[in-house]
């Protein structure tokens, strides 16, 4: 498996790495529906340059997915309220017309979805279905559009790519059908790769190949890629960046390692005590975050995490349910942004929450590198 | 796929031949004797000269036997008495009670008629009913929605016979924007044929299309919240193509399962259209056989022709499911 430092030493050109491909600025996703309006992402800003990983974390809900979609385009205009920005290399996303947005759907930004199954149409076969990505972007004759999509098939490591090409997606299995449809995605070398919880639906051993697979294309086209994963072993060997995401906003954000090791902000404590521990005692219950994702037609009032966060009686004077928190630097820099009221995360992360999660590492929480690898083999057994 | 087939045609063959059974046993457990009519028509009537027409007619011998003379008629020419005795060729069907022709030219004579209409109609209903589904379920909300939903749906709530009969009156009659209506053989002259069928078509065409229209709505608005479709558009296709290749060909399915029904129900004959458009076809020619005295060789060979196509209808849909959906393996 690949350690995720790699991914963070990866070289990236320094004239590209000083602009970002994609920058979201202050996005916000609406919903009106007859129930009230449904505040899916809210003020949310991240960006991502090319050849590096950014992964957004957070559970079912979080708005992971919408403000992804709303890169594409992909929301019914006439049921969606959009405000912000989201520049896709120079263009502007937000309001655009749908002759400009069928011009980076495919081309520019392609998105690989979460369960191959319903997400590729039962009725063409695979070869038609890439071959059809191609041809919108490329003045290319059917011939050889087809055979474009046996080099890309093949370049995802179907094998028999020639013969499997004319298999429809029901006669493929569930990685084959992953990795086809990741051959579709890149098939017009994309810059900007979407992959939203691309391992959900497949099992543990091919969800190792899917994700090397997708870290040796990155290489190759030196694409940006979005990883969209509730999953924090996912992150933690893909990503260089990485967004936490609760009730559509972002609570804590910054470079993946100096985030795992150093996470600020209670919910995503949770989500890394949830993991479970496979070394450890069977009979060691699961730490799951209590109570349910918070209701985005009416948002609890404050920090949207007050409800379920055991460390609010920290913060003084009933802050965190009076006050929603700035995404602010914490207190290890400028790229680690938080949004929380607690004043001395690192104290109580020390002394609380590890204890519980990883006892054998109390003490030892200055020493970065043993703590690294720790984090580390955490988060991959969660995979 | 051949093996498949084999197999469907033997069990319609075996439909077939069961409900042209029925049909005989439930004749002749009916009320009516065709003696009867047969020995009135010739005069004074007494107990002793039906019984000799009956014994003329055969219908004093068992159901068995005369089914078993049916079935034979069928593959050999015989001779079929019916007050006097007829010649029938094979495959005879018998000899009409009130026409007194045989039952098989009958029927090849007036199924042009039928046929035609039915495949105008359907075709019009399928095309315009998928068309205007479709766009609603594109348009699905918008003033355009709710007002083809509605339109469709108070259309389909006049009885059919009702609006036939008014487009009929008004549109022939009164203001004769159709100058034709009846069947001309589209042999002997296209353009009568198409000018007489041009009204019933429409007719039909739009009645049965409001139904085409909300039921491909409906499937379209399912297939349209498919994931494949949000794939399609992230692919950058356009969205007409979305539209009309990636969702109705998924959402076609459920349509043509009902268009194999209602085709073969058309084909087997419309009642109402023939009757008041005045057009010679079989749903005409089955009413007329329904008149007392029952004509019984005309109403089972409506009957027969009904069932075979109704048989037939539901396996041409399921082979042209296996090419729709290629998940669907015919075995």
């Amino acid at each position: 498996m690949t350690d995720y430092m790699t991914a963070a030493d990866r070289a990236v050109p320094s004239d590209t790495a000083d602009k970002p491909f994609l920058v979201v600025d202050d996005l916000t996703v609406q919903f009106p529906t007859a129930d009230g309006l449904v505040q899916a992402v809210t003020g949310l800003s991240y960006s991502v340059k090319l050849g590096e990983t950014l992964g957004i974390v957070g559970e079912s809900g979080s708005g992971k997915s919408v403000s992804s979609m709303a890169v594409l385009g992909l929301h019914d205009a006439k049921r969606t309220r959009l405000s912000g920005s989201i520049q896709v290399g120079q263009t502007e996303v937000i309001g655009a017309s749908e002759q400009t947005m069928r011009k980076i759907r495919g081309s520019e930004v392609a998105m690989i979805f979460q369960d191959p199954l319903t997400a590729l149409h039962p009725f063409y076969t695979i070869g038609a279905q890439i071959s059809e990505a191609y041809r919108i972007h490329e003045d290319v004759s059917r011939a050889k559009a087809k055979a474009k999509a046996i080099e890309m098939l093949d370049r995802v490591g179907i094998p028999q790519a020639r013969s499997r090409v004319d298999d429809y997606p029901h006669q493929f299995s569930g990685g084959m059908r992953q990795r086809a449809m990741i051959a579709m995605s890149l098939v017009n070398d994309p810059k900007l790769l979407i992959a939203d919880e691309p391992t959900t639906a497949l099992d543990v051993t091919v969800q190792a190949q899917i994700l090397d697979l997708l870290q040796e294309l990155q290489r190759d086209f030196n694409s940006a890629i979005i990883i969209i994963t509730h999953d924090l072993g996912v992150v933690a060997e893909m990503a260089d960046e990485v967004l936490v995401m609760y009730g559509g906003r972002a609570v804590e954000q910054g470079p993946t390692r100096e985030l795992l090791v150093h996470p600020e902000m209670p919910y995503t404590w949770g989500l890394l005590s949830s993991v479970p521990d496979v070394a450890a005692d069977t009979d060691v219950a699961l730490i799951p975050i209590p109570g349910n994702p918070p209701s985005l037609l009416s948002p609890p009032s404050g920090c949207a995490f007050h409800p379920r966060c055991a460390h609010r009686d920290k913060v003084a004077g009933d802050l965190c349910r009076t006050e929603l928190p700035e995404l602010t630097a914490g207190v290890r820099g400028e790229a680690h942004l938080k949004r929380c009221h607690l004043a001395n995360p690192d104290s109580i992360y020390a002394t609380e929450v590890l204890p519980e999660i990883a006892p054998d590492l109390v003490g030892l929480t200055l020493d970065t590198t043993i703590d690294v690898r720790s984090r580390d083999d955490i988060a991959h057994e969660g995979q | 796929m051949a093996g498949y087939i084999a197999r469907r045609l033997v069990a319609a063959f075996l439909v077939v031949v069961l409900t042209s059974m029925f049909v005989f046993a439930l004749f002749f457990l009916g009320p009516t004797n065709p003696a009867a009519a047969v020995c009135n028509a010739n005069g004074r009537c007494t107990q002793e000269k039906q019984k000799l027409i009956e014994h003329e007619m055969g219908l004093d011998q068992s159901v068995v036997t005369q089914y078993g003379v049916f079935v034979k008629g069928l593959f050999v020419d015989r001779t079929v008495n019916v007050g006097a005795a007829y010649h029938c060729d094979a495959p005879c069907l018998g000899i009409s009670y009130g026409s007194r022709t045989e039952v098989t030219k009958e029927l090849t004579q007036l199924y042009p008629a039928t046929l035609s209409l039915a495949i105008g109609g359907a075709s019009l209903y399928l095309i315009v009913g998928v068309l205007l589904g479709s766009l609603a379920a594109r348009w699905r909300g918008t003033a355009a929605d709710r007002l083809l939903v509605g339109t469709s749906l108070t259309l389909s709530s006049v009885p059919y016979y009702l609006l036939a009969l008014v487009a009929w009156i008004f549109l022939y009659l009164q203001w004769h924007v159709f100058p034709e209506s009846g069947y001309t053989p589209l042999t002997q002259n296209p353009a009568k044929w198409f000018t007489g069928l041009l009204l019933p078509w429409l007719v039909l065409g739009i009645y049965g299309s409001t139904n085409y229209a909300r039921f491909t709505r409906g499937s379209m608005v399912d297939s349209l919240g498919e994931d494949y479709i949000r794939t399609a558009v992230a692919k950058g296709v356009k969205s007409n193509k979305v539209i009309f290749k990636h969702g109705l060909r998924a959402a076609i399915v459920p349509v043509v399962t009902i268009f194999g029904l209602d085709f073969a129900s058309l084909l087997a004959g419309t009642i109402f259209t023939e009757q008041i458009f005045d057009i010679q076809g079989i749903g005409h020619w089955a009413l007329d056989g329904l008149q007392a005295p029952l004509d019984f060789p005309v109403i089972l060979a409506t009957v027969l022709v009904s069932a075979i196509l109704v048989v037939v209808a539901n396996l041409v849909v399921d082979i042209v499911y296996s090419f729709i959906d290629p998940r669907v393996r015919l075995a």
